[in-house]
């Protein structure tokens, strides 16, 4: 299978640390890989390296298996990747469509020379993408601020749908929402990977990581320790590798 | 028992309004409260009088308006205002004393030179910001410092005087003037009236009005229509969400001072329209702490991301109308300073009741 | 670049770095000690402290406020409002019949006191109302200013007794060349008999006052609560501190150091003014920025604030006996201020952070 998007030794140094060391990391369109690793093991920073926020040091990031350069955020949304944050990113005071929009609202020309925001044509857009994935929102007009932990994650990621994502990082999607708004966000991974999207999930929950993943990769110290088909591994098994203990034959 | 909820919702729907458009609330009741209280208060002249008096303050309301929203503070905006002002000012007088250039030529070359010099100090605040992380309040106090030392040394410590009498005649000219029996003019006392006549016309819609209208208009229309303003609330949103969204939030951020500063430039060349001097700022004026309190009292948060143009414009006519309304009312000057500090300390309780107002 | 320099390098310029404050200053002294002539006497120096006294006091209210995290604009006012008040109650002593000492004793205790009010004001409705500090205290300052103006309605504040002018003006020691010394009093000398004079009494006062407040700050449990709610104030609210009293506490300190200020001022320039405290706002926050504290609060030392109002007070001297006018003041000062901060920005403490 050709992976969409791949990491070639890539590497990353901050001072003498060696945050992301010569790492080979991909995932094919359909298919959601789950990164797991303790706290400091370099997933963030190896994220950070594919949506543009850190330049990478070495090796080559490849898109449809060409290099490309990814040295800024934009440089990564306009390859069709984005991020969704833990703190999913979205100004709390602005309103859900215009939040669909941020950094790249549409605009209307008026009298021939002002540029307007064009505020009807980005509500309407934002009801189409809702409906599409089948999100409910009491009200686009309402401020983000109001809305709950599943309503604004369900927002972020309409978002990047609507701007043609090919490759969704989700950081940490359930760590803050209930039982039920857990279970929702999951479906919805679930129904973009049917939507062909390469999905990269990053969890400290094994429960989600093996129910929506169909590979998990591991990183420790910097370095991918593991590279493991979801069928075929235990929980066991991926906590060992995290951990680093040896007890794994 | 459906309806009876309804009726709970309407009405606190009414009391959000009220408590997002207190202040206007607040000047409505001022407004009527002085006009029975205070001899003279309830006209025309007076009216025209509080809003001419209080377009500077609006200009510096306005500046603050753009600068609080994307959770910033301006502070050297009053003396950014001083700078511009004696810019313009000895720049006129040298062109003019010359006399190798027309009037309108000295003053144009002399407003447009002020606007130019008051971007300067933005764009350093602003490159300080958004590059060297420096906190507004310090990047801003520092240029306060550093725009009055040079107004001063530009004016010697001396107001600029002796320009063109053209600067007061359209700076505190009007629209119309009438008079029963001689009709209607336009922009000037007819033909022959000696300017001691002119209490004998009256005078309506002063130039300065038309001015700050166009100023307000069009900052609004930036605010509210167009993608700079639609940053300007992201970034005081969430900085982070509008750096990740692809938005160049250094850039900006050095738009946004700049405006500021240039909008504080446009008060300083209107100031020397309105006097016909060149001033620099006094340390005890406060331009910016009370184009802060006006923007405050609007409804604003210092954390950012809230905030409405018109509604900081209110501000300043409150502050205006109370000043004014406690004077002709024989009150103490000195309450009006009581009466900004009580307003600006209700605006943060009605914020804090009302937290998603805006 | 950076992995290129050698970890003793780095060490030093770090050092430097944290320390560019003290050579900042001995830079300074070496430029005006070279270019000003006569900079480089006794005199000269005592000048820079007797008008750095003014500086120093308001920057050490600032700092206690900027260690919590908060920032007080009302000090130059509430100094005006002070310098008006002591004044005038001396002033009204005196016509009273009371001895001249006291009267200016009781009305420098009085005006203290009620130097007190608009902190407490301040502080209540920081700690209580959850006023933002710059609203509260610019409310304050309109406030202050407000009653300054009202006070000065009745006629200025001046026509203090002579005593005061030679407690504001005088020095704690005279000595005579060969005729031996005395205290307060300039000894009567024929003409042309040197007498020097040495430590004034207002900087002799200040010094007093400052030193105190480093105690306070560096030594005892108020201070070392004053840190902890600036560094987190949550974790100083869950370790039972009561943080709200004790914000109430940092801003009265603050108007009453301010209100110190003002006496001081009254005593040295024989008068009250309502603007007396004015431009101070922008040399205090300096002082502090410059002494290394930060905005965002939790740290900041007395000792290292007053070096920074020392170095804005050399700066104002030098330049007057260069006879540049005062208006470069600001201008140096307002560059200082920002090259403190950017100075702060290139010598952080880590700089990597995932």
């Amino acid at each position: 299978m050709s992976y969409l998007i791949e990491t070639r030794d890539i590497t990353k140094r901050f001072g003498g640390l060696v945050a992301v060391n010569k790492v080979n990391f991909g995932v094919s369109p359909g298919e959601v890989v789950a990164l797991l690793g303790d706290n400091g093991a370099g997933k963030s920073t190896l994220i950070k390296m594919i949506s543009g926020v850190y330049p990478n040091d070495g090796g080559d990031i490849l898109y449809n298996g060409e290099v490309v350069k990814i040295h800024t955020p934009i440089d990564a949304l306009a390859a069709g990747i984005e991020t969704i944050y833990q703190d999913l990113a979205l100004a709390e005071n602005l309103n859900v469509y215009s939040n669909i929009f941020l950094g790249r609202e549409k605009t209307k020309k008026r009298l021939g020379i002002f540029h307007v925001l064009d505020h009807s044509y980005m509500y309407d857009e934002a009801v189409g993408i809702l409906k599409k994935l089948d999100i409910k929102i009491p009200s686009l007009r309402n401020n983000v601020r109001t809305l709950s932990g599943g309503q604004r994650q369900a927002v972020a990621i309409s978002r990047s749908i609507y701007w043609n994502a090919k490759v969704l990082i989700m950081d940490e999607p359930t760590a803050a929402l209930g039982v039920a708004q857990q279970k929702q966000v999951l479906d919805l991974v679930n129904s973009l990977k049917d939507h062909g999207l390469a999905i990269i999930l990053i969890s400290h929950q094994m429960h989600d990581v093996f129910e929506v993943a169909d590979r998990i990769c591991v990183m420790r110290r910097g370095e991918l320790v593991g590279n493991l088909v979801k069928k075929d591994t235990t929980t066991e098994e991926v906590v060992s590798l995290i951990v680093g203990s040896e007890a794994v034959s | 028992m459906k309806g009876n909820l309804n009726l709970i919702i309407e009405q606190s729907r009414l009391l959000k309004a009220i408590a997002r458009n207190w202040a206007f609330c607040f000047l409505i009741f001022f407004v009527v409260l002085f006009s029975f209280t205070g001899k003279g208060f309830l006209s025309i002249v007076n009216f025209q009088n509080i809003v001419h008096l209080s377009v500077i303050a609006m200009f510096m309301a306005a500046a603050e308006t753009f600068v609080i929203i994307s959770g910033g503070i301006d502070l050297s905006v009053g003396f950014v205002m001083g700078l511009s002002s004696v810019t313009a000012g000895k720049i006129i007088q040298t062109l003019f004393n010359s006399g190798n250039y027309s009037v309108g030529v000295c003053i144009l070359i002399g407003s447009v030179i002020a606007l130019v010099v008051s971007l300067i100090p933005g764009l350093i605040s602003g490159i300080m910001i958004a590059k060297f992380k420096v906190p507004p309040f310090i990047a801003t106090l520092g240029m306060w410092g550093i725009t009055n030392g040079i107004a001063l040394k530009i004016c010697e410590g001396f107001p600029v005087a002796s320009l063109p009498d053209a600067l007061t005649k359209i700076g505190n000219g009007y629209t119309i003037y009438f008079k029963k029996g001689s009709g209607i003019n336009f922009f000037s006392l007819p033909e022959g009236v000696a300017n001691n006549q002119i209490r004998e016309y009256l005078r309506l819609i002063p130039i300065s009005f038309i001015i700050i209208f166009i100023v307000i208009f069009v900052l609004r229309h930036i605010l509210n229509n167009t993608t700079f303003g639609q940053h300007t609330y992201a970034i005081g949103g969430n900085e982070d969400a509008a750096i990740r969204s692809g938005i160049n939030v250094q850039k900006h951020i050095i738009k946004i001072y700049m405006l500021s500063a240039f909008i504080a430039g446009m008060a300083g060349v209107f100031n020397v329209f309105q006097t016909g001097i060149g001033n620099f700022t006094t340390f005890g004026a406060m331009y910016e702490l009370f184009g802060v309190a006006a923007v405050v009292i609007g409804g604003a948060s210092l954390m950012g991301g809230k905030g409405r143009l018109l509604a900081s414009i209110i501000g300043v006519l409150l502050i205006a109308v109370l000043e004014n309304g406690l004077l002709i009312s024989g009150v103490e000057p000195f309450y009006r300073y009581i009466a900004v500090g009580f307003l600006l300390i209700l605006a943060i309780v009605i914020d804090q009741l009302f937290p998603d107002l805006f | 670049m950076q992995s290129l320099m050698t970890q003793k390098n780095k060490d030093l310029l770090l050092k430097i770095g944290k320390q560019w404050a003290v050579i900042f200053f001995v830079a300074e002294i070496i430029f005006f000690g070279l270019t000003a002539k006569g900079f480089f006497t006794v005199n000269v120096f005592q000048i820079v402290l007797f008008f750095g006294t003014a500086v120093m006091l308001m920057a050490v209210a600032e700092l206690f406020v900027i260690i919590t995290g908060g920032i007080d604009l009302s000090v130059g006012y509430v100094m005006g409002l002070s310098t008006i008040i002591a004044t005038k109650l001396i002033v009204y002593f005196s016509a009273s019949g009371m001895p001249e000492f006291w009267g200016i004793f009781f009305g420098i205790i009085i005006t203290l006191v009620l130097g007190l009010i608009p902190g407490l004001i301040n502080g209540l409705l920081v700690s209580r109302l959850n006023v933002p500090p710059f609203i509260a205290t610019f409310s304050m300052l309109g406030i202050s200013h407000g009653v300054s103006e009202l006070l000065l309605t009745e006629g200025a504040a001046k026509n203090l007794p002579h005593l005061a002018n030679v407690i504001g003006n005088g020095h704690f020691l005279y000595f005579v060349k060969g005729g031996g010394f005395s205290f307060f009093a300039r000894p009567e000398v024929a003409r042309g008999v040197k007498v020097f004079e040495l430590f004034p009494n207002v900087v002799v006062i200040t010094l007093i006052i400052v030193a105190i407040f480093a105690f306070v700050l560096s030594k005892t449990v108020f201070g070392i609560h004053t840190y902890a709610i600036g560094g987190n104030e949550d974790s100083a609210i869950r370790s039972g501190i009561n943080v709200k009293n004790h914000i109430t506490k940092i801003y009265m300190l603050s108007s009453l150091l301010a209100s110190s200020a003002g006496v001081i001022y009254m005593l040295k320039y024989v008068t009250g003014k309502a603007d007396a405290g004015a431009s101070l706002l922008l040399d205090s926050i300096a002082a502090v920025v410059i002494g290394g504290a930060c905005l965002t609060g939790g740290k900041g030392t007395v000792w290292r604030t007053i070096l920074g109002a020392v170095i804005i007070a050399v700066l104002e001297t030098g330049l007057r006996i260069l006879g540049i006018p005062t208006f470069d003041k600001y201008i140096m000062v307002g560059v200082i201020l920002i090259l403190a901060v950017l100075i702060d920005r290139v010598f952080p403490e880590t700089t990597y952070k995932e």
